[in-house]
């Protein structure tokens, strides 16, 4: 049974109102949902009015102990601060996700991790509602990593999101099958580039 | 096993305390806001009053403590919480209901201090919560959960054992244990057999009066009252301590930490394990009484304790009481700022473990 232990992190970071804080606690639902234990860490007060946010999500076959990560296997960062703060602390070999709508990729430094730009802000524009970056983001990541099932991540929406917002969950589902499909397009042309 | 997953929740430690509290038949609730404890109050605010049960937000802690304090006399199940600088205006809400033996439960999601400090998580207020805080001798049931569900089991709990010993009962978190999100499975565990509440002023209709009092003039009547008190807090000591042991069976090395701390030791205690170091944790969830008898059991095979918290040292103290006289206790703490990650525990481990 060895193989089915399973151990994930990530931080995800933006400044107020980008929406990162969302996107942990879906994830966090969906993974919750399948039976995982999980356990989501977001910043708060001082930090959330005008600065950074940022939450650090677990998801572990296992009881988890720290929900506090030093060395995350993932990160998102939405913004240039994030990735200055969180890129480094990515583990060797791990995942970093960029908004590269907002984040010049000369600033990433790292060469030791594997690098996923999304420029969720144009996508979400190109797409009708600038709001849903965090949402094209989300489904970017969730497509990337196969953590949790996308039907558990739609599932999770009207958990998450307060009764008054449920008539956007139609708008949000789309949003994160948008970000699905951008990284599924990437991964097919970079394949067909390997060729 | 499969996991009845469908009825899982996830919510803050927070809600989860309040959710706790309605399930025990908490009805009333007195607070003044005060971050990191707000959902409480938000929780219960919107949801206590459908039960037919009261929220007030009263114009400060201290008339915060001093509702709960004539509520708790009427017999019904009440509440108050804060957070570090709030509680240290209740402490003499606290002294008299501990005097006056009214059960009641006060949850402090502790900032960081000293004065009005900061909103970070801290560990700054054992030493306020286990000893006292106000005057007088006396104690109070202080229980300290480390994850979501037991911010939930142990609010439930403390309402229990409030009323078992007719003593007030603290829950003490932080803000990383208040603010986090986990699963929560919202069952409730058994009640307790509890005595009835005959003391309590129901209006005196076909009966003698109550009195509820912490004044007590007559000669010789205040020495006996904490005689009465003491055997009570002797009591707690035997039938009501509780602690986590994790692969403390084989080990050669302790980590005593609670609460948050607690789970982030945890997994440094993986990592020690993952390495090769016999490394066991042992955990009080109960911080008064403490778990002194346990501890010391363990010392008698085990002798080197490190003792982690998030301060500069305060239950260290406990545990260097506990201990057998041979055994060495080590501290690493930290004062609020940065929470510290399991791998910097490790480091400690790495610089006593033998």
């Amino acid at each position: 049974m060895d193989s089915k232990h399973f151990y994930h992190d990530v931080i995800m970071a933006g400044f107020g109102g980008q929406g990162v804080l969302a996107i942990g606690n879906l994830i966090a639902y969906a993974a919750m949902k399948e039976g995982r234990h999980v356990t989501y860490l977001p910043t708060y007060g001082v930090e959330m009015r005008g600065g950074t946010a940022n939450c650090t999500v677990v998801i572990s076959s296992k009881e988890i102990g720290s929900p506090i990560v030093q060395r995350p296997h993932s990160a998102i960062s939405m913004n240039l601060p994030s990735l200055l703060k969180y890129g480094p602390r990515v583990l060797p070999g791990g995942l970093l996700m960029v908004n590269s709508s907002l984040i010049d990729l000369n600033e990433v430094s790292r060469n030791d991790v594997e690098l996923l730009a999304i420029p969720v802000n144009d996508i979400a524009i190109r797409n009708g509602n600038p709001k849903l970056s965090n949402m094209i983001a989300l489904g970017a990541f969730v497509e990337k990593t196969k953590w949790v099932g996308m039907e558990s991540l739609f599932a999770s929406l009207e958990k998450v999101f307060d009764e008054r917002h449920h008539a956007l969950i139609p708008s949000n589902i789309k949003a994160i099958q948008i970000g699905a499909e951008f990284v599924k397009k990437t991964e097919t042309n970079s394949t067909n580039d390997s060729k | 096993m499969v996991e009845q997953i469908s009825e899982k929740i996830l919510v803050r430690g927070n809600e989860a305390v309040a959710m706790g509290a309605i399930d025990a038949g908490c009805l009333l609730f007195f607070g003044y806001p005060i971050t990191p404890q707000n959902e409480i109050p938000e929780y219960l605010s919107k949801h206590l009053p459908p039960l037919g049960g009261e929220f007030i937000q009263a114009e400060s802690e201290i008339a915060s403590i001093n509702l709960l304090l004539g509520a708790s006399a009427t017999g019904v199940r009440a509440m108050s919480s804060s957070s570090s600088p709030g509680i240290s205006l209740m402490q003499e809400g606290l002294s008299y209901m501990a005097g006056s033996e009214l059960p009641v439960v006060i949850v402090n999601i502790s900032r960081s201090g000293p004065g009005l400090g900061g909103i970070s998580a801290s560990q700054g207020d054992y030493f306020q919560s286990t000893r006292g805080g106000g005057h007088g001798d006396y104690r109070m049931i202080v229980l300290a959960p480390s994850t979501v569900q037991e911010m939930y089991d142990l609010t439930f709990l403390a309402f229990d054992l409030s009323d078992k010993y007719r003593n007030p009962a603290m829950i003490l978190g932080d803000a990383l244990i208040g603010q986090m999100k986990e699963p929560l499975l919202r069952r409730k565990p058994e009640k307790m057999d509890l005595p009835a509440k005959d003391w309590a002023l129901t209006g005196a209709r076909g009966r003698k009066p109550n009195r509820i009092k912490s004044l007590y003039l007559q000669e010789g009547e205040l020495t006996e009252h904490n005689w009465k008190l003491y055997q009570k807090y002797e009591r707690m000591k035997k039938e009501d301590i509780r602690f986590e042991t994790v692969n403390t069976e084989d080990a050669r090395f302790i980590i005593v930490a609670f609460g948050s701390m607690a789970r982030v030791s945890k997994t440094a205690m993986e990592l020690a394990r993952e390495a090769g170091m016999r490394v066991g944790l042992f955990r009080p969830i109960t911080l008064f009484p403490y778990p002194e008898k346990a501890l010391f059991d363990i010392s008698k095979r085990v002798k080197h304790f490190l003792t982690i918290e998030l301060n500069t040292g305060q239950m260290v103290e406990d545990v260097k009481l506990s201990v057998d006289r041979d055994a060495q206790v080590y501290f690493y703490g930290k004062p609020p700022g940065a929470l510290p990650p399991p791998e910097e525990i490790l480091e400690e481990i790495k610089k006593y473990y033998a």
